[in-house]
């Protein structure tokens, strides 16, 4: 079992024929992941990389049946694409693009409300399904196979958790980067309610930094579903200057709930294993499964 | 992108929100000029004199003054222009006025009626990924201690992005606020005009603090911190040009001309990592290991001899660093190339570099790339898991 992507994933590439959609379609080929084809609006009937390309998401899912979909359309058009691939009825609409204006993303977010679909992202490095998916930009060798869920905000800071899992002897079930800007998709607690409640995963490592509420809403929910796999948070920014990224008044809103210290102690409150030094995920990993 | 309040209030008023209305002077001459203009167009009497700089706090550290008279403007505009101004938002040092607004005094006296401050502010509830709209009859005051104090006193108003925001929400906010007549009407007026600013400026954060009513019962805005979404300039080129480069950090300036996201800190150790997150983890680890970050600095997915050489040069702009940490977690970009890039840059710039350097490079050809710098000859220590390299921070730093 797995989360969001597995091998019968029937995956587009909107943005597909794109220097950063060509490149890293490239890599999920050849990495083995289901790419049926891509979306670049005035090259239907084209073919790139082998595959088809289509002007439309909707004859995508028509002709190739396509139900997951990864954007790297530019920011000005990305909001657009995502809402387009919820139209046209896209179940899991991974969206890997950075710098997207937050006035679209309040449009985007509100369309695909009540649609069948699950976005996630933007600006996150995607979504792996060792050995059966790579739906993303990630380093596919880094993440071998095993029982430990990644949840992360972070592109690097992912690929370091699951190297350290993965040197421990352990491997990954499905590793979601969540994401890191102020709105996104699923959020953590959503990704990891998705992995407490995927049989093969026995262990979630949840990373999140500074801003927001979705570790601590993440760390709420844990405790209240009474689950008894464990989780291993780290949250990135201890060292890290207040209202840099965050205007004064939405300090506000976020309360004092939103520095790293805050939140750890919040996931610490909430049963979940969190460690201080980012170099220790994969230890404490291996200590908490015994 | 933070706007200077005589910027934001341009842009509210351009969009019908009333303003205190106002005149820009670089200097004492045009202060004058400027309060003459003012008094023919306004009728006001009185001036106040604003310091104009990106920070908050502005009255507490003497950035804003009354002129009752010509003398005056000329005498406070003196003053404050070319003042280091210290308030509790900037640093021990505060920061250098270039330039005030001579605004009109909005306090003026009416037979029968008073005046009283509100605060509101727009910004994105980042929860429900909505806009909204946050008031509070405690006007003029710090807004946090007000969230402290008597947190009863900060409402709200969520806005459905289908709708905007609707009628009732903003009598909701003129009742709120405890208004009624020709306030009442005004304040609907002021917070429709001012939603409306928001949205079609693509702005962050407005931040009016306060609103005032004035004696006849006009509702305007006196101060105003506008942020605009840098990710959405590209729809308002004309915003582009408001951008104050005085008001920020000279590194950091020079950071982003370069493409390199850089947050100039107090610490002894400069670090250099692709990723935001792991460079904030990086961060952290410093700190764990006895030092201090002196930055956080993403290079971003190409980190070749150009980049990183670009990357040296903008740490080693600050005195304070004592050495520098490398964290790369190659993936698609292979380690050996990173690897390369920093023996490269480090043989270009000679004798620039006086400190020592930790270079951890994990990933893809992690282990070549340790060869490569081990054999460079170069006085770089390699590392290739993170705790190694915070010892090796530590060992250096003492």
């Amino acid at each position: 079992m797995s989360v969001l992507v597995n091998k019968d994933s029937k995956i587009i590439v909107q943005g597909f024929t794109g220097s950063e959609g060509t490149f890293h379609a490239g890599q999920m080929i050849e990495y083995g992941t289901n790419v049926v084809g891509g979306v670049t609006p005035g090259k239907g009937g084209q073919t790139h990389l082998d595959k088809p390309v289509f002007n439309t998401v909707k004859e995508a899912v028509e002709k190739v049946g396509a139900d997951t979909t990864i954007i790297f359309v530019p920011p000005a058009f990305a909001a657009d694409a995502i809402m387009e691939a919820a139209d046209a009825g896209i179940k899991v609409i991974i969206t890997i693009t950075e710098g997207i204006p937050v006035a679209d993303m309040i449009t985007a977010s509100n369309y695909i409300k009540g649609r069948d679909c699950r976005l996630v992202g933007p600006n996150c490095p995607g979504v792996i399904t060792p050995g059966e998916a790579k739906v993303g930009i990630m380093p596919g060798f880094v993440f071998k196979k095993g029982k430990v869920g990644i949840v992360s905000k972070s592109g690097t800071l992912t690929y370091e958790a699951a190297d350290q899992v993965v040197k421990q002897g352990l491997g990954i079930t499905t590793a979601i980067g969540i994401g890191g800007d102020p709105i996104i998709g699923t959020t953590t607690k959503e990704a990891v309610e998705l992995l407490i409640n995927d049989p093969e995963t026995e262990c979630v490592v949840m990373i999140g930094e500074i801003g927001g509420q979705l570790e601590a809403d993440a760390a709420q929910w844990y405790k209240e579903s009474g689950s008894k796999k464990p989780v291993v948070g780290f949250i990135a920014g201890e060292t890290a200057p207040a209202g840099r990224t965050m205007g004064h008044a939405g300090a506000i809103v976020g309360g004092s709930d939103d520095t790293a210290q805050a939140k750890k102690r919040i996931m610490r409150e909430c049963g979940i294993h969190v460690v201080d030094s980012p170099a220790t995920i994969g230890i404490k990993v291996a200590e908490v499964l015994g | 992108m933070n706007l200077h309040e005589y910027q934001g209030k341009e842009i509210l008023n351009s969009f019908g929100v009333r303003i205190q209305r106002g005149i820009v002077a670089q200097n004492k001459n045009e202060a004058v000029a400027a309060a003459k203009q003012l008094t023919a167009e306004t009728g006001t009497g009185w001036h106040v004199i604003k310091a104009q700089v990106h920070a908050g706090g502005r009255g507490k550290g003497g950035g804003v003054k009354l002129a009752k008279n010509l003398e005056q403007v000329e005498e406070i505009a003196g003053q404050i222009i070319g003042m280091n101004l210290i308030t509790p938002q900037t640093s021990a040092e505060g920061k250098k006025v270039h330039q005030v607004l001579v605004a009109e005094d909005v306090y003026y006296p009416t037979e029968g009626g008073e005046t009283k401050e509100f605060y509101m502010s727009v910004l994105l509830n980042r929860s429900s990924g909505r806009n909204m709209i946050m008031y509070s009859t405690e006007g003029g005051m710090d807004i946090e201690t007000v969230a402290e104090e008597t947190p009863h006193l900060i409402f709200t108003e969520e806005i459905d992005p289908s709708v905007g925001l609707m009628p009732f929400q903003a009598r909701r906010v003129a009742f709120n606020l405890g208004l009624s007549g020709a306030a009442f009407k005004d304040m609907t007026k002021f917070v429709s005009a001012l939603y409306k600013a928001y949205v079609s400026s693509d702005a962050s954060l407005f931040e009016i603090n306060p609103v005032l009513k004035t004696t006849d019962d006009k509702i305007m805005a006196v101060d105003a911190k506008v942020t605009i979404d840098d990710n959405a300039l590209y729809r308002h080129r004309d915003y582009v040009d408001m951008r104050d480069l005085r008001e920020e950090n000279p590194i950091e300036v020079e950071a982003k001309e370069v493409g390199l996201n850089y947050v100039d800190l107090d610490g002894n150790v400069g670090c250099m990592v692709n990723g935001a997150g792991l460079a904030m983890a990086t961060m952290d680890l410093i700190k764990q290991a006895g030092g201090e970050p002196a930055n956080f600095l993403d290079v971003g997915g190409t980190a070749d001899a150009k980049r990183v050489e670009e990357a040296f040069r903008i740490i080693l702009k600050d005195p304070n660093v004592k050495a520098i940490l490398i964290n790369i977690f190659g993936g698609i970009v292979r380690c050996d190339r990173v690897a390369q890039g920093v023996v490269d840059a480090y043989k270009n710039m000679g004798d620039a570099i006086k400190v020592p350097i930790i270079v951890r490079l994990q990933g893809t050809n992690a282990d070549i790339a340790k060869e490569l710098i081990d054999n460079s000859g170069l006085d770089v220590q390699s590392a290739v898991q993170f705790q190694e390299a915070a010892d090796k921070v530590q060992a250096v730093i003492g």
